[in-house]
Parts: C-alpha cells; structure tokens; sequence
C-alpha cells in the first residue's frame, strides 16, 4: 500500500469536518467539526513528516494540538455564556449582527 | 544706516499688531502710540534723506537684503529693499503725509468707540504702502500691494454698520482683485521670461526681450495700475470708497494708495519704454479717465464724491504723463506729490466742514462757512487754488509740465493729448470753484440732520486744524520748491531718466493757455453758481448731468457688461453640473446603493452563512490553483 | 514494532496496510456518524472513535509521541470537556431536522463535495511514490528527536504558545466569570423572604417519586394525581425535561385492567373505562419551546402540546 492513502483519509476526513460546520447548528458539534478538520490536517502533517524523513511535520502538528486545545477552552467558555443567557446553543439563534 | 529700511516698515506694522493684540488695556493711548509711530517711522524716513543727500546722484540707491523668503532652486524670492530718488519720494510723502492724518483723526474720530482699531488699520496701511515702494521685487512689491487693498477693504467698511460702506468696501475689494490677477500674472510673466522677479534682472534683461512679451507685461501693469489707481475701466470702486472715514479718503484714497499705479508704471519704465503699444494704452486710459473723472467731479453734490471724482481725474493726468516715457515719468511724480498735498488737504477740510455740520455730505445743504470755519475755508482755499492751477501754487508748476510733455509726444497724438489735458484743466476749475462757493459762500441752506437737530458750523479742534495748515502749506509751496533749477527732475533722474520733448508749442504758450483754460473754468462756474442762488434741491440737469450724477453710468455699464452675463454663464454652469454632473455622480450612487441593498441581504447574521462564503471562497482558490498549476 | 512497520519506503508492509484499512473504516464511519447523529453526545463519542483510530494512524507512521499525545490530550481531555459541556447544556438535547437557512445544506454539501473531489484530485496529480520514511529520523527515538527540535529550532514558537494557553485558559476564566454585584444571600434572609412572600412557606416537594427514570427529572404527584413542578429543579424545568409519569401510571393501570377483563372474558360493557388525559396544572413556560425543547414524554401526549407546536 502506498503512504499516500493516508493523504487521502486525511482529505475525506477534512472534507467531512468542513460539510458538518455548514450543516450543523449545535455549537459544540460545530467545535467538534472544527476538531475534526484539525486532526484531519495532523494526520496529513504526520504523512508528510514521514514522506520527507523529517520530524519538522510532526513538530507542527504537535504546535497544531495545544493550540486546538486553547481554541477549544476559549470557544466552550464562549458557548457556555452564551447558553446562560439565551438557553441555546444554536448558532442561528446569535444572528443579532446584522442589520 | 541702511538697516533703519526695514525699520520704516516694521514700526507701523508693530504698531498695528500692538493695537489690534493689545485689546482695550491700549483703548486710552493707542491713537497716540500709532501716530507716535507714524512720526517714528517719517523720521526714520528723514533720517535715510539726509543719509541719501549726503552721497552724490549716483550712489543714492541703496539696497538691504534682509532675508530668503522663498530660497527654492530657479526660484529666489527675497525680502529685500531698495531705497533709490524713487522710493524716497514716496517714504516721504506716506510718512508725512500720513503722520499729519494720524495727527488729523485723533481729532476726527475722539467719539468712535472703534478707534483704536481704526488706527491700527491705519498703521498697517502705512507699513504696507511702505512695503510697496521700498520693494526690491515685484513679489515683495505684490504683498505690499495686497497689503494697502486689505488695509483699504478694512478702512472703507470701517462703519460696518452701515450696509452702504460694508458694500463699498467688498466692491473696491473685488474691483481691486481684477487688478491684482493683473500684477499676478505680470510678475508670472516675468518670471517665465527673465528667470526671476528682482528688480535689476528684470529691468537688465528688458532690452534681449521680444516686444510682444513686453507688451503683454506691460499690460498686465496698467491693469493693476488701473485697478489699484481707480482708472477706466476699473474706477468704479472709488467713489463709493468715499463711505469711508474723511481722513482714510484723504490718506488711500487721495494722497497715497491710489498713486501706487503710478509707481508702478514709473517703477517699471524699462519695460513701459521698450513696449510703445502697452504704453500708448498708457496714455489713452489716462486720457479717458482725466475727462471721466472730471465730468464726474462736476455734477456730483456730495462733497466727498466731487472730491473722488477729481482724484480720478489728477490721476489720470499722472497716469497719462506717465505713459508718454521718459519724457514724462518725473512730471507724473512730481504731480502726484504737490496732489498729494493739496488733495489730502482738501480731504482733509471737507472732512471739518462735515464734522462742523453733522455728517452732512450734500453741499446744496452748505453756504455761507467761510464766517464760522476760518481756518478750514483758508487752508482748503489754498488747496483749491493749488489744485485749479493757480500761478505760482504748487498745482501750477506740475500741471504745466505735465500738459507741455503731453504736446511734447508730437504729432496728432500730442496735439489729442495735450488738448485733452488743456480741456481737463478747465473742467477742473470748473467744478473745483462749484465746490468751493457751494460750500463757503453764497447764502445759507443749512438743514436738520435727521434727529431734527439744526446744525451749528464750528471750528476744528486744533489736531484737526495743524495738519491741514501744514499740507496747506506743502500746497502752496512745493510745486515752486520742485520747479525751481529743475531740482525735482535732477532728483529723479538718475531712476527714470529724461529725455526732452520736441514741443510744437512754446514753453510760454503752454503756460499762457493753461493760464486761460483755467481762469475760463472759474469764470463759467462762477457765472452758474457765484451769481444765482443754488437750490436745495438737485435740479433735473441735461442727460449728461444725470448721467454723470451716476458716475457716468459706470455701474450700469458694470452690470450689463459683465454682472449680466457672468450671472447667465453662473446658471448655465448650474444647470450643467446640477443636470449633468450630478445626475451622473447621482445615478452612479443610486445604482451602488441599489446593488448594495440587494447585497446587504448577503449579511443575514447566521454564522453558518458566513462559513459557507468562507468554504466557497476556499474552494475557488484551490481550484484555481490547482488549474493554475496544472497549466 | 509500529516503527519497524513504517521502515519501509515508497510502499508499506502488508500489517500496516490492513491496519490502515480498518482504521480508514473506522475513521470516516466515526466522522459520518459525528455528522449524521442528532445528538450532542452521540456526536461526541463519533468523534472520539474517529480521533483514536488516527491516534494509531500516527503511531503506525513513526510518530509515537503524537499518537500518545492524541490519546491523552484530545480523546482524553478535550473530549472530555465536550462532553461536560454537553452535560451542561443537556445532554438529551438534539438538533431539529429543520433546516431554516434556505439553501445551505444543498449548497453545504455541494461544496463538500467538490472541495473533496479537488483535493483528491490535487493528491492524485502530486508526484508522492517515494517516501523517505523516518527510521532517520527517530534512530535515538522518536521522543529525544521531537524534544531536539521543539527545543532548538521552534523554542520560540514553544514559548509562544504557552503563552498563548495561559492566556486561553484566563480567557476561559474571564468568559464564565460571573461577577456578584451584591452578596448572596443567605439561609436566614431566603427563609425570611420566603415568610414575607407568603408563596410557599413549608420546603418544596421533592421529586423521584415514582423512580422509573433519572429520578430527578421526575416531579411529585399531588394529592389530586397531577404532578408538582416545584419538585424538580430549575434547570431541568427551563430545558422542559420533565418526564410527567402521572399519566403513564394511570394509562398502566388501565391497561392492566384491560388485560384482567381480556383474561376473565368480561364483556366491554363491564369493563371501567381507560382514565383520558388530563390537563396538567401548569403550561410549560413559553421559552422553553425551541431545539432543546426535547420530546421527553413523546408517549404520553400532553394536551397542552398539541396546540404547540
């Protein structure tokens, strides 16, 4: 089997992520979407690492990984306020930035 | 001693920044402190005329470099000085006569409330005029020259109050800009031609110019000239500018600011010599506005008015000297000295006259002051008999050379001219003696001023009556000063030169038939005036008395000429952009705004929405990468 | 073992490859069902499987301590913290059907679609056949080889990174933090305002009477067989997860009678009739009607619901 089906799983997985934030309205799995798209391209990182023989790919999927998990923290503190105060965590329901 | 140039200029003009910064703290003595500059600055100004007297005819003009002004590659505009016979001239008369009208308004205007405001724009006129004739460049020279027609603006529409002088006061300012787009486009010119707008490169390099540049130059002088100096065709500002306070009249608008077309021309004789069409345009606008003036002077009953009118006219005579060369230009300033005498002392007498009888303008409503105003009917006698050509006054020696160089041009040309001038000197003498026996003699037609009070004629106060005995004396004596051996023309002439005329007439002649001429005027007005009781009311008059009531229908010919069609081309200009400008720059932001609010629905606020644009837009970049790099 | 899978170059081991084909499987199943399942939770647990098959992915191809640090941090941590995010929300909550923006899940898909095809596309035209492989690499081991570089090359951008997470995790803080603008009150000052009200003087009735479920969400029954909405807390009563059992008891004993009858062959005539559906005391408060709003007593029909909808 040649390495770069894991390019392709990546893509597929990416593009899957990229459809569930367009479609989906939960704010969460909307993150959880983010998250996939994320891992999606550290996987392509990690296959690219190996393609050229260096660590550099991982090194950057790694950097990729902490700071997902400071978007997360951030992003679930905003969905939990939000929640508080319109006990909804639709992300159609914040659409009072438009004219 | 050079260095006390630039202090001519800067005390007046400290003067008015005192004043106009100073506040009321300066309201008690600031009348004092601006004619104690005014004097300060006549002394300065004697003190470089013994300096200059002292050197011999050739090393007279001096020069002061005081700073860069505009220091830019190819364009060198200095804040130099040239202190020349010319110049001097002139630094004398503004001083003097200008101290004496310091001295003159402290009397004048005790009751104004604004006075101390009055006599800063005052002092800032005199820097100003200064400024303009001690120039060293026509650049320095324009500042100056702007300097007087703001000081002017100012001065006409001192009383702002009155509609009639604000208005005055914006039309000598709008006439006057006619005139400087006139200097502003001659200095242009000679920057474009000479490579600078100095005085020595200019005139130096006038002789290797083409004739038609130096005509075009010439021209765009006697427009100024015209404009600054009140001559057809810009001359309409000039009597209304008679709103003004009597003794600014009698400084700008008699003795000082209006001669600075004559300065200007005889400044620029270099260029006026080697360019015979801008100056026979010279003497023609002189012809014309001599004759203009003096119609004017003759049918008008407000003193002041009849005044303008013959200020008009003397100007004119200088203008017209002026622009026969080198024949000429000492005569116009020789001329335009003694008239500054005599006239600011005119001023200066009608001025008592109306502070002695309430304001009140109309000579119809004088008579009979000679009793109660005697030292005003002296002194403005002596003007008047200095003006009209009295032998042996100071009017009779300038206008004799001025009418023997104009029959001196030769040919038909001089004989037009000189009979022009002849026939001006009777018309002066016309309507000076109507103004004189309107207003000193005969019976009195005195009458209430508007509140009902019956006027009681007195005397001046002494700082009123000083200075017009002084200048009466100037009238009376100056003209035989500068005539005798010739003493003004030698002055002058190592600056204008002079050149001879080639008189068909004698000498004598001239003398003898001016001589007559003018006498024939006295006795004409004196038949109209001096026998027969004048009637308060205006009689109806010929057309030409009442065309010349209204100034010759200058305004009227304004309107129609100029008023009316720029006023048409002004909507014509409306319409297009209105129609046309606008409606396209509308029709563009009505389509903008259009498609905005189609767009607008674009911005849904729904989060998903906006993630959808950012995919497609990511989806069409790596397309088009992809196809990019496939290529 | 997994990095001598990964030696080789250019192609991989037979091992390797079925493993990747049965984690390839899992991986894009677990993203499907992420996608396709209506609940938060369920989304979650998708995800999780998804993020443990690429975890071995990493290992399979040399990188160890990342496939460590994918368990560790993001199945175990980060998931966890979806997970209690969900909680806090409601974890029965699920997304309605509805689409309301018109067009977006065509377009959505539509996009999906092609931006798949192009990156497909995009590898499948790049020349990938020879693969170094990182047996180099990691010939002192993967971890000293990471540990080399992040502390080398990209100690800068390691320092700035955990900036970057201490000033996340006091973002987080400042986000969540209420402020008090007076001080609670107290036990004392709650029962005197209790008093002073006059509402409900004795404690409230508490819930789980009938404990066939969460028994929290399940209110007390009053005397007259209606249920007490006091007995369940607030935020079970604004997400409206109140399961009213007072009716299911009532339909169970009528059914129980209706088997009896059936046994004994009594004729319909004789047999009590089943008890209807009652009104319930208190309507839901309006606010609770949205995607939240879950169909948690969906067989027992309210009658207060059928004119909600």
């Amino acid at each position: 089997m040649n390495p770069v089906n894991y390019l392709y799983l990546s893509a597929l997985l990416f593009t899957i992520g990229a459809s569930g934030v367009l479609i989906r309205r939960n704010a969460i799995v909307l993150f959880m979407c983010v998250e996939l798209m994320l891992n999606a391209s550290n996987l392509a990182l990690v296959t690219f690492s190996r393609l050229h023989g260096t660590l550099d790919g991982q090194i950057i999927a790694f950097f990729t990984m902490v700071v997902a998990a400071a978007e997360v923290v951030v992003g679930l503190a905003i969905i939990v306020s939000i929640f508080r105060t319109r006990h909804s965590a639709s992300v159609d329901d914040s659409n009072l930035m438009k004219l | 001693m050079n260095s006390l140039i630039p202090l001519l200029v800067a005390a007046p003009l400290a003067g008015a920044a005192l004043l106009l910064l100073g506040g009321p703290a300066l309201d008690r003595f600031g009348h004092w402190l601006a004619t104690a500059l005014a004097a300060l600055s006549f002394g300065f100004g004697l003190a470089l005329f013994s300096d200059m007297l002292g050197r011999g005819a050739e090393h007279r003009a001096v020069g002061q470099h005081l700073f860069s002004w505009i220091p830019v590659n190819g364009f060198q505009a200095d804040v130099s000085f040239r202190l020349d016979q010319l110049s001097m001239t002139f630094v004398l008369l503004i001083t003097g006569v200008g101290t004496l009208i310091h001295l003159y308004s402290v009397g004048y205007m005790a009751h104004d409330e604004r006075r101390r405001r009055f006599f800063a724009y005052l002092n800032l006129f005199l820097a100003a005029m200064l400024l303009l004739v001690v120039a060293d460049n026509y650049l320095l020279l324009y500042v100056g020259w702007e300097g007087v027609g703001l000081a002017s603006y100012l001065l006409i529409g001192f009383w702002q109050h009155k509609p009639s002088a604000a208005t005055a006061a914006k039309k000598a300012f709008i006439v006057n800009r006619v005139g400087d787009m006139g200097l502003s486009i001659a200095i242009m010119l000679m920057f474009v031609e000479f490579g600078s707008f100095a005085f020595d490169p200019v005139f130096g390099g006038a002789s290797r110019a083409s004739e038609g540049r130096l005509t075009a130059i010439g021209l765009m002088l006697l427009l100024a000239a015209c404009g600054k100096s009140a001559q057809v065709p810009l001359q309409s500002w000039l009597g209304d500018a008679m709103e003004g306070p009597t003794p600014v009249s009698a400084l700008i608008h008699a003795a000082t600011m209006v001669t600075a077309g004559v300065y200007l021309i005889t400044r620029s004789a270099a260029i006026f010599n080697l360019a015979p069409d801008a100056q026979t345009a010279v003497v023609v606008v002189g012809a014309v506005t001599l004759l203009f003036g003096a119609i004017v002077g003759c049918a008008k009953d407000d003193i002041k008015k009849a005044l303008a009118g013959s200020t008009m006219s003397q100007i004119g005579y200088m203008i017209l000297v002026a622009g026969l060369g080198p024949i000429g230009y000492a005569f116009a300033i020789m001329h335009l000295v003694t008239h500054g005498f005599f006239k600011a002392g005119l001023f200066l007498g009608a001025g008592s006259v109306m502070h002695g009888m309430n304001d009140e303008v109309s000579m119809r409503h004088y008579g009979g002051l000679r009793k109660y105003m005697p030292v005003t009917f002296v002194t403005f006698g002596l003007g008047y008999l200095a003006i009209i050509g009295f032998p042996g006054l100071s009017g009779f020696f300038s206008k004799d050379k001025i009418i023997e160089a104009a029959f001196a041009k030769g040919g038909t040309e001089g004989w037009i001219l000189g009979l022009c001038a002849l026939v001006g000197t009777t018309v002066t003498a016309f309507y000076m003696t109507r103004v004189m026996l309107l207003t000193f003699f005969g019976e009195k037609r005195w009458q209430p001023d508007a509140e009902g009070n019956a006027p009681h004629p007195h005397e001046s106060p002494k700082t009123m009556t000083i200075p017009m005995i002084l200048l009466a004396i100037g009238s009376v004596f100056a003209g035989g000063l500068f005539a005798l051996n010739d003493s003004f023309l030698t002055w002058l002439e190592p600056v204008t030169g002079h050149a001879e005329g080639n008189s068909p007439l004698a000498p004598l002649t001239v003398t003898l038939l001016t001589t007559a001429c003018m006498l024939a005027g006295v006795g004409l007005s004196y038949v109209m005036y001096g026998r027969s009781a004048v009637p308060v009311v205006p009689p109806v008059g010929s057309p030409l008395t009442r065309a010349a009531r209204r100034d010759l229908l200058q305004d009227e010919f304004n309107h129609a000429a100029l008023v009316r069609p720029g006023s048409a081309l002004t909507a014509t200009l409306v319409y297009f952009d209105s129609r046309g400008l606008d409606g396209f720059v509308n029709g563009l932001a009505a389509t903008i705004g259009g498609v905005s609010s189609r767009l607008r629905r674009v911005q849904n606020g729904f989060v998903r929405s906006y993630a959808l644009s950012m995919f497609g837009g990511t989806l069409l970049l790596v397309a088009t990468t992809l196809l990019m790099r496939s290529f | 073992m997994i990095t001598n899978l990964a030696a080789v170059t250019g192609t991989t081991s037979t091992g390797e490859a079925v493993q990747f084909w049965v984690l390839a499987v899992v991986a894009v199943g677990g993203a499907l069902g992420m996608l396709l399942m209506r609940k938060a939770v369920h989304s979650a647990l998708c995800l999780a499987a998804t993020m443990l098959a690429l975890a071995v992915c990493y290992m399979a191809q040399g990188a160890v301590f990342l496939g460590v640090v994918q368990i560790v941090v993001y199945t175990g941590a980060i998931m966890m913290l979806f997970l209690f995010v969900v909680m806090l929300v409601g974890v029965t909550s699920e997304d309605s059907l509805k689409e309301q923006l018109k067009g977006q899940r065509f377009a959505a898909v539509l996009c999906g679609l092609g931006f798949g095809v192009l990156l497909i596309a995009g590898i499948a035209n790049a020349k990938l056949d020879h693969f170094t492989g990182l047996h180099e690499a990691n010939a002192e081991g993967n971890v000293p080889g990471l540990a080399r570089l992040i502390f080398t090359r990209y100690v800068w951008a390691f320092e700035v990174t955990g900036a970057l997470l201490i000033t996340a995790a006091i973002g987080a803080m400042v986000l969540t933090h209420r402020e008090h603008v007076k001080a609670p009150k107290t036990q004392r000052e709650l029962a005197a305002q209790r008093v002073k009200d006059n509402l409900q003087l004795p404690p409230l009735p508490a819930p789980g009477v009938y404990a066939r479920h969460n028994a929290v969400d399940i209110p007390a029954l009053l005397p007259d067989g209606t249920i007490a909405e006091d007995s369940v807390m607030e935020t079970l009563r604004q997400r409206g997860q109140i399961r009213d059992v007072s009716q299911a008891m009532l339909q169970r004993m009528a059914e129980l009678e209706n088997t009896t009858a059936d046994w004994l062959g009594r004729p319909s005539s004789e047999r009590p009739p089943v008890a209807g559906p009652r009104k319930s005391l208190e309507p839901v408060p309006a606010n609770n009607v949205n995607n939240v709003n879950n169909a948690n007593n969906a067989g027992v029909p309210k009658a207060d619901e059928e004119g909600a909808e």
